[in-house]
Parts: C-alpha cells; structure tokens; sequence
C-alpha cells in the first residue's frame, strides 16, 4: 500500500502541471475583459484600457504567460488580481475562515443526515419512514438551491424575523455572543447547502447499503449466528460506505469554489464567491489560483478515498 | 426482502443462469418490472408529461408568448389553468412549450453523462493497472475544470459552427446537452469504479471466473447489474441538475434565448414573485419533482427487473 | 429649440416666471445635463440656491452605526483606479474632491473654500485657466494638513501614464498648475475650456494625499500600501476592507465640518443582487441604504408598504436606448464584420428607421416594467409645451408602422415577414442579460411581429457584453446585430463626453480595435461640425443649443431610439434623514450630511 501511495503521490506532479495547464489555455481563450466597466466608461480613453491590458500582459502569447505564471507559482507567488490590485494569496486567505466554516459545516451536516437516514431507509424499503425520506430527499434535490435558499429567507427573515440573511464576516460583539450571532447568521446558509447535499447523499446511502444487504455474505454471517447489530455494523454499513467515501472525497473541493450560489444569495465571502465575481470579471490570476487549489483538492481527495476503499474492503487491491 | 435473499446458494444460481435462454429472460424482466407496483407508476407519469409537451400544444392553443398586462400575475382560473406571469403570459402554455426542451434536455443530458460514466468507470474498475490510473488522473482533470469558463467558451467556440450547420435550436440543443452530460459523468465514474473494485472480488464473481466465463459476460452479468444501485441516483439527480443547468446557462446568455420558457428559466424568473405569486413557481417546481421522481421509480422496477438473483430461482 | 428660446427661458428663470428646477429638467429633457445647466444658469447670473438639511446636529457623532448594501462589492481603494461606481462610491468615504454635484447639477464645495466663478474671478473670461481657493484647516485622517501641494500631487499622478490611472480622461485638458500660495491653485488649461469643473470635481475629482503617495507614482503605483488602507479627508477613518466583501469606517474626529459626521460608525457590504438587497432594507431592516436598485417598480411598491423603507428615485442622465447599425453586420470585409465600407441592406431605408421607432411601446415598457424607475422618453419630454417640436414626441401605433412600411414598398411575403428586393425585414436584437431588458425585448418583439418584422433575440452576459476585448464579436462596439440595447451613463457632467459617440472620427472599426466610442458607426457631417464648434464654445447658452442640434439630428436619423430615461434608485430606510441622492455625482456626495431620526 505505500509503495502504491507513494506512486501515486508522484504522478501527482505531472497530473497537476497537465491540469493547470488546460486550465490555464481555458481562461485564456475565454471571452470577456477585466477592464470591462473602464470599456463604457466615456471618461477612460482607449489608450488607458490598452495600457493597463499591455501591462498584465494580456496580449502577450499563451504559452508565455503560462511559463510566467508557474514560474511564480513555484517562488510563492500566487498573483496580482487585475481588479482589486492585491495579491491573490491575501485574497484566498481573508476568506478561507469563513468558507471553512459555513461550508465544512454544511457537508458535515449532510454526512450526518445522510448515513443515519440512507442507512435506516435501506433496513426498512419502501415503509413509511423510507417514502417519506424519499420524497423529501427528491423535493431537495430537485428544487435549485437559489430556490430553497429564497424561500428560507422569505420564511425565517422576512416573515418571522427570526434570523439575518446577510452574513457578515466579521461581528463586533463579543463572548459568547459573538459565537451566537456567528451561528445564527450561519443557519441558513448551511442548512440550505447542507440539505442539498444531503438530498443526493441519502439517496446514494440507501442505494448502497440496498445493494449490499442483498449480497451472499451477510447471511453467512447471520447464519453464523452475528446479532443483527453487529452484522449491520461490521459487514453492511462498511461496504456501503464506499461509494459514500467516493462522494465526500467529490464534495469536498466543491468547498473551495462549489457553493457560489448559496454564496450570493446570503452573501457569504467564500472562496466560491470569490471565484465567481472572479470569473465575471475575467480576474485570470485570482481564477487561476482558485481553480488550482482546487485541482490539488480533487487529486489529494481522490488519492485518499482509493486508499480508504482498501481500508473498508480488505479485498480491494489495486493491481 | 431479507428472507428472500436467505434461500439462494451461490453454485446452483450461476448453473442455471448459464443455460437460461436469452428472450425468455428479456420476458422474465419485463414481467418482473410490471410487479413492481411504483415503476408502473413513474413510467405513467414520465409518459403522461411526455404526451402532454407533445401533444399538448396541439390542444391547448394559448399562445406562449402573448403579453397582456391586464392579466398579470393572476391565480390559477379556467381561462389559464396554471395562472400567468408578469407580462400576462399563460403558464401552461408556456410549461407545456418549455418541457419538450426541459425533458429533452434532462433525460439526453442525463443518458450521456450515466453512459460515459458507466462505461469509464467499469473499464477502470474492472481492467485495473495503468489503465484504470490514467482513466482516473482523467477523471480528476475534468473535475478540475472550473465550469463556467469552460461553459463560455465551448458555446463561444462551436456556437455559430453548429448554428449554421445543424439550424439555430437543434445546433444550441446538441451543445448544452453535450456540455451538460459531458461534465457530469465523472462522479458516476468514481462510484461505478468503486463498485466495481469491490465487485471484482466478491465470491459470486470468483466462482463465474473459474466456471470460464469470459470477462465481458462476468461484468455485464454479474458485476454490473450490482453496481446499478449508484448510477440509478445519480441518473435522478442528473435529470434535475440538467434541467436546472440549462436554466443556469441561459441566465448567463448561453443556453437558449431568454424567451423561451424552459422549466428552469420560468423557476428562475418566478423567484422574485414568490412571496405575491407562488403559482408561478410551484408549477415548473412540480414537473421537475415529478420527472424525478418517475424516473427513480423507473430505475427502482429495473434493477430489481434486472437482478440475477431474482431471474434465478422462481 | 435654438440660442434665442434658451435665452429667452433663462430670462424668465431670472425674473422668477420659472423655477430653477423646472429650467434644469427641461435642459436634462432636451439632453443636456444638469451641471451644465448649472453653468447656463451661473453665467446669466442667477444664483445659485444652497443646498439645506434638515438634521442640524450641535455635536458629532453619536448616531451609532450606518449600514449600507452595494450588490456589486468593492475591490479596491483608489479613487484613481476604480474600475465602476462601486470602487468610487467606497472610495469616497474616506476622500473627498473639490467640490460636488448636487442633484439640480450646482457644484456644492467640499474641500474648495469656494466654487469659482466669473463674478468672484475664480474663472478667467477666456476660459484658459479657474483658480480654486482651498479650505483651510482641513487635516488628513493622519494629521498632516491638506493644502495646495496634494492637488499638484494628484495631477502628476493621473497624468504619469504608468499609472494606468482611469480618470486620466479629466485632466488632460490642463496643460499646467500653479501653486500660487498654500491654499490656492491655478489651472491653466491647453485650450479655452467651456466645462472647467471637469477636473478635481465629481465622482472622478477625489484627492488623494501627496505624502503618503509619492513614492508610488508611475509603475509603482500598485505598490502602494495605502492603496488598501485609505488615508483620506473624508468624514471616515479607514478601519477594514476584504475587497469583493466589505468596507468599515469608524468617524473621523477631525473632520472639517462642524459637528459632522452624525454616524460613529460606517459599512459598506457587497455581493448578492439588487432583488434581495432590497429586501435587506425594505423588508427586513438589515441594513439602511441600497444602490442602484434594478428591480420592477411593481416589487419595490409592494416592499415599500412595509413602511420600513422607501424606494428614492432621482433623476440622472441615463437613457436606456435602442441603437441601429448603419452598416452590415452580416457581410464579412477583410475580417471585419459592420464595416463602415458597407452600408445596412434594410435599416438604410429611413421607412424603416422610421417604422421601428412607433413600434417600441415604451408607455407599456414604463408602466410594466420600469414604473417610477423608467420615464419614456424621445429625449424631449420633460420640455414646456411651446418648444416641444412635432415630430420629436413619442409614438407608439403599430398600423402607422404598417401604413409607413407599405408606402415603402415593403410588402408582407408568405410568412408575414415584409421584403423588398428580395431583402427581407429580418432582425436580430440583442442587449445583455438582464430581466427588465429581456422583458422589453419580449414586448418590442411583439409589436415588431404585428408590423410584420421578424426579430429574433439575443442575450449576451454582462461582462462579455460591456467589455473591450478585441477579439470578441458579441461585444457592443463589434456590434454585430442589426440592433441592441442598453444604458449610456452619462454620470459625467458635460454632455460633450456623451455627444461624442456620434461622431464619425470614434467609428469602432478593426483599426481602432474596436475602442472607438461611436458603435452605430453613423456618419454625419452637420453633426462633425456642430460638435467641433461646441467644443470651443465659451458661451453656455450657445453651446447648449449646439448640444441641442445635435440631439435633433441624432433623433431625427432615427440613429438611436430612446426608450426611457433611467433615473437612480436607491432603498433607503425610513428613519434616515438627509440621504440625497445625486444623478450627477455618486451616491456619497452627501455622506457627511447623513443622520437617522431616532
């Protein structure tokens, strides 16, 4: 297993500098401008506007400002948004408490959810508790998250006054009360977000565990005579919980840049926000940034869940 | 369902599978299917939607696109079943206009992403080696892929190519059915892939190998129908993700015109009237529940259709 | 309308027949802009009315805080990098410029002692140079004083092109400036200037301190660390920023206004979007203030009656309008689509320029869509009777449509869709993405169908839309529909900026990268002319009628179509007081003078 994490891990690099490279080639060709406000501008003249692109090297050829950009990359330098003029490391680090925040918070909401009700869904399919979890699980999916997230505020902020849809970063009260108005303002954002998520992962949990339930070797274990809890424990629900490790290993990036619509709807200063306004903006080192961690969080999530399924099933083996 | 696991052995399944003759088997799943009381069910409703964007349009004759303002956001009446939005134009009309391409989009967007997936993820699983590791440093490169950007720019690219190649609506269909399903098909391809390293060794699988089955006939048999479970949920949830997706790419002025009232476009407009006029939004809300919920039953009655072990011993 | 009506109604303002305000709306009707009505109004010597609040407070602070909610975050601090009114506007809680404009368009001083003028000798009769007297006694946040010096900074700043600074285009006309004492500066510019309050007044005139920026000039400039941490003259101490999310001030103990400013503490949230930033105010409470409110009149009316908040609507200089290409988009000439070597197959007809301006029903695109946030306008609206011209009104009649295209010889084929020679009327309209555009479009489209035009619809996101890339056709100055639509701000107080998209040495064209500012690539010599002599022209009220020839010409070539005039909106709470919008300034002209009722 470790000469297997070991290769692994050095294939990495390659894989990664390929990655960034598309990535890079996609930002580059795409359309759209970061000096687009400055183009309806009647003050900004035109040589203003060529100035700046010619300065942040916009009209140089691709495979220089790529070379240019891992160039930096490896010296720590993560880059300077064309629209704020800061560097992108300050940037991605002002944000990373919050996102950790909410958004870790959300998924493991939706984990804690998902496995206990997928779980007991699959023990009991098709009962009352099973169609009800079902149609809840459909309505949560099948509704977008700027749907739900709406109807939350017109419900709890709006009709019952009860919570503050706008977050904000940084509270000034103090004690314990500033730990009460953080939760507050985080309710529903994670609770939009993480019911979202738990939506798709309860439905996985069931299938999972439906399929695994049926399987030979769980009866040889209840004919060898294991209480239900134990087989349930031991045999069934670490089985199932293969494709949900696959799925938390998917999720988790989503993190660093997935939620962007739960983001502006509660105007939460993530990364994901971050990374959208970027986009819009055409703000190419702050996306280029962004989108890289994020690639080294799907390679690192997806290395760990392969070793994790042969931690779950000893049976797996990579050949 | 756990009793009538209980009673199957393992040999005697495969010896008899081995010498079932095909049609029969065909007939069997079908048989099977038409007990499963809820996949009848989800398959009435998928075909009642579909009849109903059909043909609907034919009866129902209201105009999608006919701006009255004194008929603005009205309730559900006789003279517009669904009620209207704020320009005063008919709901139904508009949902039953907007579903061919809501349903079309879905379900194609979702049968591409489920076949990709499927298929890399089972030869990955299944071949192993440097064939399943390139396949999967693949994977992890499209889902690196910052979706917006790459969505810019593939419709900037090929837009106007296919446009006047294949006609302005069937050139804009292929393309965001093709982006839809072409970056949702790595997470089906992770969990096939992991159904199927944990499959491959499972006994049942084993005893096939030794009785000489050859590795195509071990997978579609026997693996395969196993690891259904997780590209069954993920069909449902692709089906609603596309169907939103679209709607999420015509917002950003890619996907189709903003006239045209696709299920996700008229969810996305009616957001801001929720509070006065939910009418407009509960409508597209439903069908897209409703598709979602037809086609898991659906993929519910055919994987227990499907199953060996329910062929095999009557 | 010529010099002697313009005359003749600045007399009737003088002998109090009609008010200043209504003189100003009729100016901006005819389109004009308020500041420059100003100047008509200073130079006939009507004086100027000073603007009154109705909070005095007898000491500072103690308001607590104020929470305002851009859905366009900030990203930085520099007044002289903003990229849009959301760097500006938070840029001006902390700097301040010269002076301001108020809503009617008058320069209201904030960091001049006084507004220059040809009576006190501020303004040189030749119109060559304006002395600016400055406020004594004003201190940086930091202490050190303000004085002459950090105006003469500023100008080398702008002017050093490593800067890249944006508002470069402001003060290029000054050839030099002399420090004649420690508060007092002279301006001289290259040529005779008309519109001398150009530079170091508005949103693009703020000042930024010479000590603290000097070593950061040129290419260093984006070193600077007080690009981040603002050292201003503004009523507010910089306390926080987290560019794309927020900007905290705390008050400034030494500010130079007495007993101002009224609030201890300031913030300024970005992100989300307008519908529910004005829930945030309206609805909830949250917060006090919201710009720019893009939502249907219709949703703001019934959020008002919450009685938390009212929408404020003030009139500014946008038009939303509908532009027409005068040369063929869809013919391609040495890889440049709407080159001006071609000319439109069917929009050349004046029948059909003609046809499509009563077919754009812009009552119902008021009363649906706009309400109080749209006003329809041909540009001549707001005019007292006597000087409205005929055929400059509103229209919308789509059998006058039918009745002009028939006379034409545009006759209906098999498909409903009129042809002539083989040329069908078939059109493709785009703007960017945005509901109220889209709705409008819908109804256009309608009427066009009835006329039997075929058009067909085109949404383009924002950025891609507004930007000033070279390679992208579906970029507004490509322009490579046959219509499209969408706002010109004219925040900039001289109507020249403006009139000059029409001119024909600013075609967007494959030269130019397509930078020039004329995107409907229209060529008229009167028009040339007219804007060639209004550039010289001393005389205010001359140069308005020039301004307002121009205009005819423009309406009459049918080259654009002016939907509705595009008024600010912002949400304030009920309980603030003296929160005035200014449509020629930003929306913090005023912050000092903000206060909230108990």
């Amino acid at each position: 297993m470790s000469k297997y994490l070991l290769r692994r891990t050095l294939t990495s690099i390659p894989v990664l500098a390929g990655i960034s490279a598309v990535l890079f080639t996609i930002l580059a060709l795409a359309p759209g401008d970061p000096f687009e406000e400055l183009a309806t501008n009647p003050n900004v003249p035109a040589e203003v506007r060529m100035n700046l692109r010619a300065k942040f090297g916009l009209d140089d050829p691709l495979p220089l400002r790529y070379a240019r950009w891992v160039v930096s990359m490896m010296r720590g330098d993560w880059g300077f948004s064309f629209v704020s003029r800061v560097n992108v490391d300050t940037l991605i680090l002002q944000r990373l408490p919050t996102t950790l925040f909410v958004l870790g918070s959300a998924l493991v909401l939706a984990i804690l959810i998902a496995i206990p009700i997928g779980t007991y869904s699959a023990l009991r399919p098709y009962s009352i508790f099973d169609q009800a979890a079902t149609t809840l699980a459909f309505i949560g999916f099948s509704l977008p998250t700027f749907f739900t997230g709406l109807l939350f505020i017109l419900l709890f902020s709006i009709h019952l006054d009860w919570l503050p849809f706008i977050y904000r970063a940084d509270i000034s009260a103090t004690g314990w009360r500033w730990y009460w108005e953080h939760v507050r303002q985080a309710i529903m954002p994670v609770a939009v977000l993480g019911l979202f998520q738990a939506a798709s992962m309860t439905r996985f949990m069931r299938a999972a565990v439906l399929d695994v339930i049926r399987l030979e070797y769980v009866n040889t274990a209840r004919a060898k005579g294991l209480s239900e809890g134990v087989t349930l424990v031991k045999h069934v629900v670490r089985n199932a919980l293969i494709p949900v490790v696959t799925l938390v290993a998917l999720q988790i990036p989503n993190i660093f840049g997935g939620a962007i619509v739960t983001e502006q709807i509660f105007r939460v200063p993530g990364i994901g926000s971050l990374l959208i306004a970027s986009i819009l903006a055409n703000d190419t080192p702050v996306v280029m940034a962004v989108t890289f961690i994020f690639s080294c969080l799907v390679v690192a999530s997806n290395l760990a869940a392969d070793l994790l399924y042969g931690w779950l099933d000893p049976r797996i083996s990579y050949r | 369902m756990a009793a009538r696991v209980a009673s199957r052995t393992v040999r005697g399944d495969l010896a008899v599978a081995a010498s079932e003759p095909s049609s029969s088997l065909w007939r069997e799943t079908g048989r099977r299917f038409r007990r499963h009381r809820l996949a009848v069910i989800g398959t009435v409703v998928l075909l009642a939607m579909v009849v109903a964007v059909l043909a609907g349009p034919l009866v129902w004759r209201h105009p999608i696109n006919a701006i009255d303002f004194k008929a603005k956001l009205k309730a559900p009446s006789w003279s517009h079943p669904l009620g209207t939005d704020d320009l005063g134009q008919d709901i139904l009309a508009r949902m039953l206009y907007g579903g061919r391409i809501s349903l079309a989009v879905g379900i194609a967007a979702m049968l591409i992403a489920i076949s990709i997936g499927t298929a890399i993820g089972a030869t990955s699983g299944y071949v192993g080696g440097v064939l399943d590791h390139t396949l999967m440093r693949v994977t992890d490169m499209f889902l690196s892929l910052p979706g917006l950007p790459l969505l810019l720019l593939i419709v900037y690219l090929f837009r106007d190519a296919l446009r006047k190649a294949l006609g302005p609506e069937v050139g804009v269909f292929i393309l965001i059915v093709a982006v839809i399903g072409g970056l949702r098909w790595m997470p089906v391809a992770r969990l096939v892939r992991a159904q199927f390293l944990s499959l491959r060794e499972k006994e049942f699988v084993e005893s096939a190998r030794s009785l000489g089955a050859p590795p195509l006939r071990q997978v579609i048999r026997h693996i395969l129908p196993n690891s259904m479970g997780p590209v069954i949920v993920a069909g449902t949830i692709d089906v609603a993700a596309a169907i939103i997706a679209e709607s999420t790419l015509s917002f950003l002025g890619l996907g189709f015109p903003p006239d045209i009232p696709t299920w996700g476009r008229i969810l996305y407009d009616a957001k801001d009237n929720l509070d006065f006029a939910p009418h407009w939004a509960i409508f597209p809300g439903t069908a897209i529940f409703l598709t979602v919920l037809s086609i898991n039953y659906i993929g519910d009655g055919l994987r227990d259709a499907l199953d060996p072990r329910k062929v095999l011993g009557k | 309308m010529d010099e002697r009506d313009l005359q003749r109604l600045l007399d009737e303002v003088k002998g109090g027949r009609l008010s200043r305000r209504r003189f100003v709306q009729t100016m901006v009707g005819l389109g004009l802009t308020a500041p420059m009505a100003a100047h008509m109004l200073g130079s006939a010597g009507v004086a100027q009315a000073q603007t009154k609040w109705t909070v005095n407070p007898t000491k500072r602070g103690g308001g607590g805080i104020v929470k305002t909610l851009w859905w366009q975050a900030p990203t930085l601090l520099n007044p002289h990098f903003a990229n849009g009114t959301k760097d500006q506007d938070a840029s001006r809680i902390f700097y301040e410029p010269l002076a301001s404009y108020d809503p009617d368009g008058n320069l209201v001083p904030m960091l001049a002692a006084e507004v220059p003028s040809a009576q006190n000798g501020g303004v040189a009769k030749d119109g060559l140079s304006v002395t600016w007297r400055l406020k004594k006694n004003v201190v940086w946040h930091d202490g050190k004083p303000f004085t002459a010096d950090d105006v003469v900074f500023n100008w080398e700043y702008v002017m050093d092109t490593g800067t890249a600074a944006v508002t470069i285009g402001q003060y290029r006309d000054i050839a030099k400036i002399d420090k004649l004492d420690s508060h007092t500066v002279k301006l001289t510019f290259k040529s005779p200037s008309p519109f001398w309050s150009a530079s170091f007044c508005g949103p693009t005139g703020m000042i930024i301190p010479k000590h603290l920026f000097q070593a950061f000039k040129g290419d260093k400039s984006r070193e600077a660390p007080t690009n981040l941490k603002p050292v201003g003259t503004g009523p507010y101490r910089f306390v926080d920023f987290k560019p794309g999310d927020i900007v905290r001030g705390e008050l400034n103990p030494t500010y130079h206004v007495p007993n101002r400013p009224y609030f201890d503490q300031i913030e300024m949230k970005g992100g989300g979007d307008a519908p529910s930033a004005a829930r945030a105010v309206l609805q909830t409470g949250e917060f006090d203030y919201a710009w720019n409110m893009q939502v249907e009149d219709e949703i703001l009316r019934r959020w008002e009656q919450g009685g938390r908040g009212r929408a404020d609507i003030v009139a500014g200089g946008n038009i939303e309008h509908i532009q027409l290409n005068t040369t063929d988009p869809w013919t391609e000439v040495d890889g440049e689509r709407s080159s001006i070597k071609t000319k439109h197959p069917t929009l050349s007809d004046p029948a059909v320029r003609l046809a499509l301006n009563v077919l754009v029903d812009r009552g119902s695109i008021q009363e649906e869509i706009y309400g109080r946030t749209g006003i329809a306008t041909a540009n001549f609206v707001n005019a007292p009777a006597r000087f409205v011209s005929k055929n400059t009104k509103w229209e919308f009649n789509v059998d006058k449509a039918n009745q002009i295209l028939d006379a034409a010889g545009w006759k209906r084929g098999a498909d409903g869709i009129r042809a002539k020679d083989g040329r069908k009327l078939k059109f493709v309209y785009q703007t960017s993405i945005n509901a109220p555009r889209q709705k409008t479009q819908q109804i256009v489209k309608q009427a066009c169908t009835k006329a039997g035009i075929d058009v067909e619809l085109k949404s383009i996101t924002a950025n891609v839309f507004f930007s000033s890339d070279p390679a992208n056709l579906d970029t507004f100055p490509h322009f490579s529909t046959d219509l499209q639509m969408f706002t010109t701000t004219m925040t900039q107080p001289d109507p020249q900026r403006f009139m000059d998209q029409f001119v024909s040495w600013e075609v967007a064209s494959k030269e130019n990268k397509w930078a020039g500012r004329n995107p409907t690539r229209w060529r008229n010599e009167e028009y040339d002319r007219a804007w060639k002599a209004a550039e010289a022209e001393m005389d205010p009220v001359k140069r308005a009628a020039l301004f307002i020839k121009m205009n005819d010409l423009v309406i009459q070539n049918v080259v654009i179509i002016p939907v509705v005039f595009r008024p600010r909106v912002a949400a304030i709470s009920n309980r603030m007081r003296d929160v005035v919008q200014s449509g020629w300034d930003g929306d913090f002209w005023a912050l000092a003078y903000w206060s909230k009722s108990a």
